[in-house]
């Protein structure tokens, strides 16, 4: 059965690490649904969060084939209840100033905010995981979206584990 | 020792780094980019390098020479054409699992990404097929770099390693000062094997009436020929080789079954057909190994796999137990511990399967079949030398008819399936193996891909002796054209193929030609006899077919035996 999952891979932070782990999953076929890369607790590494899809055999497969390059140090698959995962979307929305009152109430409840103000439009900044910037999104819609940008899912483990 | 205080410039850091590393030879070819390396070996004795006459031929000799010793091959090129003429060659040991460590030149650091005069971002052309890739940014790195390339090169599941080294890094001076130990946090070389994993399948096999073992590369790339032997003796389980296990496992043992799939035994294949448990050992259920995925092996109840890698456990095949882990340290324990399975009456079957429908080909008296070609060097060998093939026909001829007894003995491009790699990899073979007879087998169409190799042959008086069975056409194309495009012929003629002695000649090498069983017999014990290199052309009919043969879509037991019913 094809699922969403979410992967979580420390790598060395060198050129072309993002190319490998890319070139990878081009190469075998396998999706990326979003992948985010930063620094991340100890110097020298990055942590990269990779959204697929895919069945059991694929993301075995997945795992299995990062482990392999050399500078991947970790491979964890984060399971959905064990982690939180979280995503940044901006969305330009057009905003005439009758319709304002009804864009803010939909920040509001949604607890994003509002970065930007224009004459005819508004940039809103909403943080949560993907169902809710999906759902915000959608609200938006009916305004006129001008222009969207997500970060993609970061995600970490809850609790004390972690992906080191 | 030298003194710690001297600076010596980055071309002479990699001299010393590989000499450290115990290369004998570097096969290569110069070029604007790597000046700097090759005027560093100017007047430095200890190190050998071979001028090859094509980039592809320095890599597929330095393939040659890593299967057939196991230590790393290296070659070296410039930046641009001089790397981009590798891919191939690195291609090959990738899907082989190939020890190399290839090194290229690049452009300066300081025009890097201009576009610059034979510059080629070789490190990302080659990311899908290399095991790990450097780019040297300082000259400081690179003899950690160089450790670590050797270090990655051959160990774990092996394969090529680039370091690429731009112009300027290997001008530039460094103090040299003793490096410390390896550092790699994310590469485990071989893990531990998993006892409880390789006591199941011991307890599978105690259970198991029909047990088949698959050997593949792995098990040559691990050296665990004698404990295979050992562990199919003691469990008295029937092994087949796939095409690079050839020679892991003796031919003449009474449990060799010959080689599996789409050209393998009757005997191999109905085994794998019929069995009740598969024990994949160092083999990676390559497509032409279990031809039709979802009719493969339908009779097992389970599937074992011993492999170094684990990614290669239920890639194409669900697996039951996996012992993952070098194979030699798996089977060490296992031979500890296992008994035998109750096989008596299956054997027997096996065994009757062999007699009943061998390898066979119609033999004439008056045509020189490529059959008996193969036949005849391998009677005449013993099945002692090391055999390199090029691909087509005549490699599945060799894989059929040459009778192997020792590992490292047969060197072929089996994943990638080469051209051009069977007679360059010889050379390299025989520089690793100065002491054997090396013979590469070679059709009429790869011969003419790296022909040029001849001459290195010649001048270092390399005794090769170079086969080619001339056949007068793209022999396997042909086949297939014939039995799966309802024989519409299309590109397949060599005609214009020069003569291959005066070819051989040209180049310094003696040439010697047969079209009859009596010629071929004499050519080839004249060949024998030569000292130095030597090429002998087997004039062969052209409508000679392999067989067995199961059609791409078909099962294992859908065999079509041709010549042989």
């Amino acid at each position: 059965m094809i699922k969403k999952h979410t992967i979580s891979v420390l790598v060395n932070d060198q050129p072309g690490v993002l190319q490998r782990v890319s070139g990878l999953f081009g190469r075998r076929g396998f999706n990326i649904d979003s992948i985010t890369v930063g620094n991340c607790e100890e110097a020298g590494l990055s942590r990269m969060v990779i959204v697929t899809a895919g069945d059991d055999r694929t993301l075995e497969q997945i795992e299995k084939q990062l482990f392999k390059l050399i500078d991947v140090l970790k491979v964890n698959h984060l399971k959905d209840h064990a982690m939180v995962a979280r995503e940044l979307a901006l969305i330009k929305v057009k905003a005439e100033p009758l319709k304002r009152p009804e864009i803010v109430g939909i920040v509001d409840v949604f607890r994003a905010s509002i970065v930007d103000i224009g004459s005819a439009d508004m940039i809103i900044q909403a943080v949560g995981d993907l169902d809710k910037i999906n759902a915000i999104i959608d609200l938006l819609r009916v305004y006129g979206i001008v222009e969207l940008s997500r970060t993609g899912t970061t995600a970490l483990m809850r609790g004390n584990a972690a992906v080191k | 020792m030298m003194n710690k205080a001297e600076q010596i410039t980055g071309s002479e850091v990699l001299l010393r780094g590989l000499l450290a590393e115990g290369v004998e030879c570097v096969f290569g070819y110069p070029g604007g980019n790597v000046l700097y390396i090759y005027d560093a070996m100017v007047g430095n004795p200890d190190f050998k390098h071979i001028l090859t006459r094509h980039e592809q031929g320095a890599i597929h000799a330095a393939d040659g020479y890593a299967r057939s010793t196991g230590k790393v091959g290296v070659c070296l090129a410039t930046s641009g054409p001089g790397a981009t003429n590798l891919v191939t060659g690195i291609a090959t040991a990738y899907m082989d699992s190939v020890p190399i460590v290839v090194i290229t030149g690049n452009v300066p650091t300081a025009v890097m990404g201009t576009d610059a005069f034979q510059e080629a971002d070789i490190v990302s052309i080659t990311m899908p097929i290399t095991k790990h890739g450097y780019l040297v940014r300082d000259v400081h790195d690179l003899p950690r770099i160089i450790q670590e390339a050797f270090y990655i090169a051959n160990t774990g599941r092996k394969g090529p390693v680039l370091i690429d080294i731009p112009k300027d890094v290997s001008n530039q001076l460094m103090r040299i000062q003793p490096s410390g130990p390896i550092q790699l946090r994310g590469y485990k070389g071989a893990p531990q094997p998993d006892r409880t994993e390789v006591d199941k399948l011991i307890q599978a096999i105690t259970e198991s009436e029909k047990p088949v073992i698959i050997a593949g590369g792995g098990v040559v790339h691990s050296n665990a020929s004698q404990e295979l032997i050992a562990f199919a003796d003691r469990t008295r389980i029937p092994v087949t080789t796939t095409l690079q296990g050839l020679g892991g496992f003796p031919s003449a043992h009474e449990l060799w079954l010959g080689m599996p799939g789409m050209h393998g035994t009757y005997a191999a294949n109905t085994a794998i057909q019929n069995a009740d448990l598969i024990i994949s050992i160092g083999s990676r259920f390559d497509d032409r190994v279990t031809m039709r995925l979802d009719g493969f092996a339908p009779q097992a109840k389970k599937v074992a796999h011993i492999d170094i890698d684990p990614a290669e456990i239920g890639k194409n095949v669900r697996t039951d137990i996996a012992c993952i882990g070098d194979i030699q340290a798996v089977l060490a324990y296992a031979i500890t511990k296992a008994g035998p399975a109750r096989s008596g009456s299956w054997i027997e079957e096996i065994v009757n399967n062999k007699t009943r429908y061998p390898l066979q080909y119609k033999d004439s008296d008056t045509v020189l079949k490529p059959q008996y070609v193969l036949e005849m060097i391998s009677e005449t060998t013993n099945g002692e030398a090391i055999i390199t093939t090029d691909v087509g026909q005549h490699q599945m001829w060799t894989a059929q008819f040459y009778k192997f007894n020792h590992p490292r003995s047969l060197l072929t491009s089996g994943g990638l399936g080469t051209m051009g790699y069977g007679f360059p990899s010889a050379i390299g073979a025989q520089i690793g193996n100065p002491d054997r007879l090396v013979v590469s087998i070679n059709g009429d169409g790869g011969m003419q891909m790296c022909a040029q190799e001849l001459a290195v042959c010649a001048i270092h008086n390399i005794p090769v002796k170079i086969v080619v069975i001339n056949n007068q056409v793209l022999g396997m194309v042909k086949q297939w054209q014939e039995l799966i495009h309802d024989n519409r012929l299309s590109h397949i003629e060599l005609a214009g193929s020069p003569d291959f002695v005066k070819l051989a000649e040209a180049y310094g090498v003696r040439g010697l030609r047969a079209g009859t069983k009596q010629e071929a017999l004499e050519a080839w014990q004249e060949a024998l006899r030569t000292l130095g290199p030597v090429l002998v052309e087997f004039t062969v009919p052209s409508e000679e077919n392999v067989y067995p043969m199961v059609f791409s879509g078909d099962t294992l037991d859908q065999m079509k035996l041709g010549d042989m019913a």
